[in-house]
């Protein structure tokens, strides 16, 4: 009697459900990426699989696996060594301003990379602060790409370790304490193994963005430094060699299926027999020199490293012509843009409306379907599907839109609806991790109750589970946004000359020499950065400690 | 004495949590601190165990001023209210934990954790998972885990708070024989009275902050100090009285008073025991109100026509039912003045 009629219909409802995220990622992902794998791989009707060995045999591909890999290493443990201390102060203090400098810390992370990479470029680079106080110049390092990898994750570390953190329960170290252990030992067999999963999911992440960085080493990284994505790029839109870009699109898919299994199942392995408690009630003020020192440090870290390269991206707008950048954005000279550059704010907004909206739609369907813990191998496996836009390639999807969606009956080319199709994609997997520990979190009972009382399963869902997840959806909502708002790989290919985005006019702009460009650059990043911003500090409003995983 | 608090005082915000609180425990004895949720009295244990810094005062344990002393140098065992057993390590790995702090050896640790855990009923359990646990098996390896390094002073949080009623009272008295054969001297927490007059030589009462009494369990039963204890251990029948010689005047009437007992404006508690039932046209008149089967005895809720309500207890066969009119009398012997 285990299947009854009831249970199946359950799951066909289920499956219905999921129908409509499969088919979106069935049309929209896996067709044009396996169109352009095609496009690059079968020549005259035939696969062309002895490419793939020719390709790994090139000496110069062979570097950009070594430098990607080993730079997405460098950067997650530079991330986490600077970021760890940052989650204990925020899982554990409570001081004064600390809403404010959490909202602070998570700005970066829905910044545009082309955004970070400028604002860094203005801090570390040619003509650079520190080039002009000290003539101290980074761009042409590794570390220029470090610094602004730690930039964009810091928060990563402190939301996923750091949410963890605060609910743990303190009382277990303090039972290792008073039986003996002193308050590092504690801390290193209590905590330390309770923590482990988060740590090495917020590791994954981590190295899953670093290990696909393309906005940030497109703009840092110069002639020496490429990662597989940058190359990817390169292959593809100024060397046309498409076999090439096929391999390393098929290496990166591998790798980042790896990277996703792993975090599958650290994340799995995290929600197994903690002792949660409320976040609010273990944070108090720090207490002796030593914990005000690790505030202050923190504090200052968040300044140095978060702050300033933001606040010098602001200085260099206004640098020598006061508003003049800002008014020749307004400008339209037939130079870089057939358009006034502002008029990217516009187009920007309007698509990443439209991207927020499908996000939404097909992340909230997928994750009402996979609400259910127990809904076996299938439906984890589709979970794992969902996250794969995160870490394949972007370059690789924009360029699979124009060749794989230029035919009937789907010819979307000429539609401006190809764009926020593409920025969607990376806004899902976003959505899906942002309302599933809030669907999952809702207390099956309550279900049960509403079901007792009379409530089918559609009702119960609007009236028990709904207005829980409200807040949890808008702020999936803005994180869609944020992330369609910055998109850059994908849309760099697919955005028409006419209506370009923000990050691809900015990065248009960066292209040409000259300080009115540059300057305008600077210009457009810094409204691109309040628009982030401000969407996330509506958000910050809206955030509990429990929703969520970014 | 091997634990001493003297004025230790704790604030939260300004408000006073502990307040100038002294206490002793004498090596061996068994004391139970009695009072009503936020009365400070887990407060109380995090201050002796050195997990709750002293706003002032000092904690002396076993002659010496351990004030200062961080909580894993003090050599006290706590044993938290809801156990707080590591999850990620089995049941041998919590029980060893503190041999290990201490540089025992493996071979000395195994030995040790087998011994306790025979001690507290669970041979062989070294090996399961913590999760896979009962409450009850539970707060047997948090027992045996506080056991384990012998700390001279065992602390323990609403030590069977979490149990049901059966298991609670087997517990008690397994926990009480246990400690005897040990010798262990122990400072429990608890807000059920049942459970500390079971468990301690000695109970303290509590209430915000301060000590309300302090006796063994038979002298706290038999004389609360004031009628804060008295209705905190479940007394209904406190009243203020005008004591005389013998004789005391109460809203229900003038009842017997014990001989020796202070004069005055007081405090009287007649027991339920003491409210004898006679026939309606003797004594104080009364309708019963409720009754409440407590299973040795009836519970009856009696009301007088203009004063406050009397509990009364009776034998099961003889209980009144509700509606019914009866007359009350007083037992000089279930009679006492406070304070």
């Amino acid at each position: 009697m285990s299947r009854t009629a009831a249970g199946w219909r359950g799951n066909a409802a289920r499956l219905g459900l999921m129908a409509v995220p499969v088919a979106f990622f069935a049309v929209f992902f896996a067709y044009p990426v396996a169109a352009i794998v095609a496009r690059g791989l079968k020549a005259e009707g035939t696969w062309q699989l002895g490419r793939i060995g020719e390709v790994l045999a090139q000496s110069d591909v062979r570097q950009v696996l070594w430098f990607t890999t080993w730079q997405a290493l460098a950067s997650t443990a530079l991330t986490l060594l600077i970021a760890l201390p940052g989650a204990y102060v925020f899982a554990r203090f409570e001081f004064p301003g600390k809403q404010v400098l959490r909202a602070v810390v998570t700005v970066p992370f829905v910044l545009p990379t082309v955004v970070v990479g400028t604002a860094f470029m203005a801090l570390v680079g040619r003509g650079g602060l520190l080039d002009e106080l000290w003539g101290l110049r980074l761009d042409t390092t590794v570390w220029a790409i470090l610094l602004a990898h730690v930039f964009f994750n810091y928060a990563v570390v402190v939301r996923t370790v750091g949410g963890l953190w605060a609910q743990l329960d303190p009382r277990q170290e303090e039972a290792a304490r008073v039986l003996g252990a002193s308050r590092f030992a504690a801390w290193r067999t209590v905590t330390l193994p309770a923590l482990a999963p988060a740590v090495a999911a917020a590791a994954l992440m981590v190295f899953l963005f670093t290990f696909t960085s393309f906005g940030v080493v497109q703009i840092l990284g110069g002639p020496t430094f490429s990662t597989l994505e940058v190359e990817i790029y390169r292959q593809t839109s100024e060397i046309f060699d498409l076999s090439t870009a096929a391999v390393l699109t098929m290496i990166q898919f591998v790798a980042v299926g790896a990277i996703l299994a792993l975090h599958a199942w650290t994340v799995r392995r995290r929600e197994t027999a903690l002792r949660l408690v409320d976040a609010s009630v273990t944070a108090r003020r720090p207490r002796g020199a030593g914990q005000w020192a690790l505030l202050g440090g923190v504090v200052a870290t968040v300044g140095v490293l978060l702050l300033l390269p933001l606040a010098v991206l602001v200085e260099r707008s206004f640098a020598g012509a006061g508003l003049g950048y800002y008014r020749a954005l307004t400008r339209g000279d037939g130079g870089v843009f057939l358009v006034p550059p502002i008029e990217a704010v516009g187009n920007s907004l309007q698509y990443a409306v439209a991207a927020t909206a499908i996000a939404v739609v097909i992340g909230g369907l997928a994750s009402v379907a996979l609400t259910r813990r127990d809904a076996g191998r299938l439906v984890r496996g589709f979970d794992a599907l969902l996250m794969l836009p995160l870490g394949v390639s972007a370059v690789t999807v924009g360029f699979g839109f124009l060749i794989a969606l230029d035919e009937p009956p789907l010819d979307l080319r000429a539609s401006w609806i190809l764009v926020p199709l593409a920025q969607a994609l990376v806004g899902v997997p976003f959505v899906v991790r942002t309302m599933l520990p809030v669907l999952r979190a809702v207390d099956v009972r309550l279900r049960e109750a509403a079901a007792v009382l009379g409530a089918s399963p559609w009702r119960a869902w609007r009236e028990v589970d709904l207005p829980m997840v409200r807040r949890a959806l808008l702020i999936a909502a803005g994180f869609a946004f944020a992330v369609s708002l910055g998109e850059f790989g994908a849309t760099v290919f697919i955005a028409r000359p006419e209506n370009p985005t923000l990050p691809v006019a900015v990065a248009r702009l960066l292209g040409r020499p000259g300080d009115l460009n540059y300057g305008q650059a600077m210009a457009l990043s810094t409204i691109l950065m309040i628009v982030c911003a401000v969407a996330l500090l509506v958000l910050e409003r809206l955030r509990t400690d429990r929703t969520g995983e970014f | 004495m091997l634990l001493s608090l003297r004025a230790a005082t704790v604030r939260f915000g300004g408000r006073p949590v502990l307040d100038a609180v002294d206490l002793e425990v004498a090596e061996h004895e068994i004391v139970c601190v009695l009072g009503p949720s936020g009365s400070g009295k887990s407060t109380l244990l995090r201050a002796v165990a050195g997990l709750q810094p002293l706003d002032s005062g000092r904690v002396v344990l076993d002659g010496r001023d351990r004030t200062d002393v961080p909580a894993h140098r003090r050599g006290v065992g706590l044993m938290f209210q809801d156990h707080q057993l590591f999850p990620q390590r089995d049941v041998g790995g919590n029980v060893a934990f503190g041999l290990r702090t201490r540089g025992a050896s493996r071979s000395e640790q195994a030995e040790r954790v087998g011994e306790l855990l025979e001690l507290v009923g669970l041979p062989g359990a070294a090996g399961r998972a913590v999760a896979a646990l009962s409450g009850g098996e539970q707060q047997r390896v948090a027992l045996a885990r506080a056991l384990a390094p012998s700390p001279r002073l065992l602390m323990l949080d609403e030590p069977l708070g979490q149990l049901d009623r059966s298991l609670r009272e087997r517990l008690v008295v397994e926990l009480r024989e246990l400690f005897g054969r040990l010798g262990t001297t122990v400072l429990a927490v608890t807000h059920d009275q049942g459970e500390a007059f079971a468990l301690a030589d000695r109970v303290v009462v509590m209430r915000d902050g301060r000590i309300a009494q302090s006796g063994t369990p038979l002298q706290v039963w038999q004389r609360p100090a004031d009628a804060f204890v008295a209705r905190f251990l479940g007394f209904e029948n406190v009243v203020e009285a005008t004591v005389g010689d013998a004789v005391a005047v109460t809203p229900w009437g003038k009842v017997p008073a014990p001989r020796d007992a202070p004069q005055g404006t007081r405090t009287l508690l007649v027991r339920p025991a003491g409210v004898r039932l006679v026939p309606a046209d003797t004594g104080l008149r009364c309708t019963v109100a409720a009754r409440t089967f407590r299973g040795t005895h009836v519970a009856v809720r009696l009301q007088p026509e203009d004063a406050p309500g009397l509990e009364a207890a009776c034998a099961l066969r003889s209980a009144p039912e509700v509606g019914d009119e009866v007359g009350v009398e007083f037992d000089a012997d279930e009679i006492a003045v406070l304070g």
